[in-house]
């Protein structure tokens, strides 16, 4: 297989409800990645384009299609692909086979969401339709009501107390928070304390508002190309040395391993072996906290800290930039929103600035080389890993 | 291929409070909710049994943000509960005060009977779903 590099990157703010249409979104981060790529839309060959729920936010579906006519990539193959919050990594993954393969050179991937746009009312309704609609939905599960279940499940598994656990995930929001702040693509820029997220309003217990992320609109974009056109466009190719994914279904058939979700374990297990890399050699890793607890659950099957461990980790800065690993210095889903369809687009985006050395100074990882993205659909639906090095 | 148990009788027997499973020839571990095949060693030869609904709370939480249509039902509390025969089911618990909704909960005992989710304009239909009480 051959060697496959991020030459270009876009991203749009992500941001609350607002009036770009997903196309329109899309097109704006696409046309900055291809900018950055040194190519024009007349060079891509395929657009894999991820995005949740265009149908329920403005009617749209096979925004792909639009997409690619906008840009004026004419009559391009166009895919989109559904995984929930990781629509945008498997489109990644795909996009990089299919170069790998050889079958393309130049694939245009991403991806686009208005889920802030669909109100909390109609976005709690259709994230709960990621999980198991005959078996689950019926209880009246909702997104943070998934997590809030992990959450009071590794306090009893681990034995934290919850209050303690609770402060934990407390000072896992406030960094994000921090680094949001430093983030202009980031939806919330505002320093948010560990105690205001103790004390803002119940979601689903244990969850609190500020544990949770908030809903976006926004979309990123990212090109991938062979070693051999990387080298005629840019000096600084991203490479993406490993991918891995993997599914689940139902959280009660999770049972052997909850509160871990087994799919990530899996997934970066592939993508550690493909890359020849080990947890140790992670500069960043930006992984899916789409609550403060996913972040602890996270870390952990990532490899980064023991099973029970990573509150107490974070506690002590060793996720912070300068600690361990430097996890989420963009602010996270919990700070800079999650559009779904564009989520795990956004984490490359950001991978790629930190290698190069390109985000602003306080809150970049000097010296970078190695970074990772963990992006997790629904309740375990789809997850996806990805890991990304200096290719000078 | 046919389903040894599907959604459609599965859901009607719930609505007469039976809870109905499926146990494997091949390796005998009960599969609950249905599946086409064995949930453990994915043979198809399985048969269709009735489980007790009895078990144990192994996770919860208080919901206050309902989704579209269900803003009457919050606060509801969801748990998980582990049967006596193994597998772990997905429900609401009723019966308690919101107060009692606690790490208290977790290992305590209960008991089954069900609802039914009239359904929306999504859900193609209406869905029972367990509603355990705390047994004693």
């Amino acid at each position: 297989m051959r060697k496959v590099a991020v030459v270009g990157v876009g991203a749009t703010r992500f941001s609350g409800a607002q009036k770009k249409t997903n196309t329109e979104l899309f097109a704006e981060a696409a046309m900055d990645a291809l900018s950055e790529s040194n190519l024009k839309p007349q060079d891509i060959q395929a657009l894999l384009l991820g995005n949740a729920l265009g149908d329920f936010s403005e009617g749209q579906s096979m925004v792909q299609a639009f997409a690619a006519e906008s840009i004026g990539a004419v009559n391009i193959p166009a895919n989109r692909y559904e995984g929930a919050c990781a629509s945008a990594s498997m489109a990644i993954i795909d996009a990089f086979m299919w170069v790998a393969s050889g079958f393309y050179d130049v694939v245009l991937a991403g991806g686009t969401e208005r889920a802030a746009t669909m109100g909390t009312s109609l976005a709690t309704r259709t994230l709960a339709m990621f999980s198991d609609s005959r078996y689950e939905y019926p209880c009246g599960i909702t997104f943070p009501a998934i997590f809030a279940l992990l959450a009071h499940l590794y306090s009893k598994k681990y034995d934290i107390p919850l209050n303690q656990l609770k402060e934990q995930m407390a000072a896992v929001s406030a960094q994000s928070y921090h680094y949001g702040k430093l983030n202009p693509k980031a939806r919330l820029r505002r320093e948010i304390t560990k105690d205001m997220v103790l004390k803002s309003p119940m979601v689903c217990s244990p969850l609190q508002l500020h544990d949770c992320c908030p809903f976006a609109d926004g979309a990123a974009a990212v090109v991938l190309v062979s070693e051999e056109r990387a080298k005629m466009l840019t000096s600084k190719p991203v490479y993406i040395a490993g991918v891995g994914q993997a599914s689940s279904g139902s959280l009660v058939n999770q049972q052997e391993y909850l509160p871990r979700i087994r799919a990530r374990e899996i997934a970066a297990k592939q993508a550690y072996n493909m890359a020849g890399l080990t947890p140790q050699d992670m500069d960043i890793c930006e992984l899916h906290d789409s609550f403060s607890i996913a972040s602890l659950i996270a870390a952990e099957s990532l490899g980064f800290f023991d099973f029970g461990a990573s509150g107490k980790a974070w506690e002590e800065g060793q996720a912070d930039i300068g600690g361990k690993v430097a996890i989420n210095p963009s602010g996270g889903l919990n700070a800079k929103g999650d559009p779904l369809g564009a989520t795990g687009a956004g984490q490359v985006y950001e991978i790629t600035k930190q290698l190069r050395g390109e985000v602003e100074p306080e809150r970049q990882v000097e010296g970078a080389k190695v970074g990772m993205t963990d992006t997790v659909g629904g309740e375990g639906g789809a997850v996806c890993t990805l890991i990304l090095r200096r290719g000078w | 291929m046919e389903h040894k148990l599907t959604f459609k009788d599965y859901n009607e027997a719930l609505k007469q409070n039976r809870l109905l499973g499926l146990r494997c020839q091949a390796c005998g571990a009960i599969t609950v909710p249905p599946r086409m095949v064995c949930g453990k060693c994915a043979s198809p030869d399985m048969d269709v049994i009735e489980l007790k609904g009895k078990g144990e709370i192994q996770t919860f939480t208080t919901v206050y943000v309902a989704p579209e249509g269900r803003q009457g039902e919050v606060p509801y509390i969801i748990v998980l509960v582990e049967l006596d025969a193994g597998p772990w089911m997905m429900g609401n618990l009723t019966g308690i005060d919101l107060g009692q909704a606690n790490m208290e909960l977790i290992g305590k005992r209960v008991i089954m009977s069900h609802q039914v989710f009239a359904g929306d304009k999504y859900s193609a239909g209406d869905v029972a779903r367990p509603v355990f009480s705390l047994q004693d």
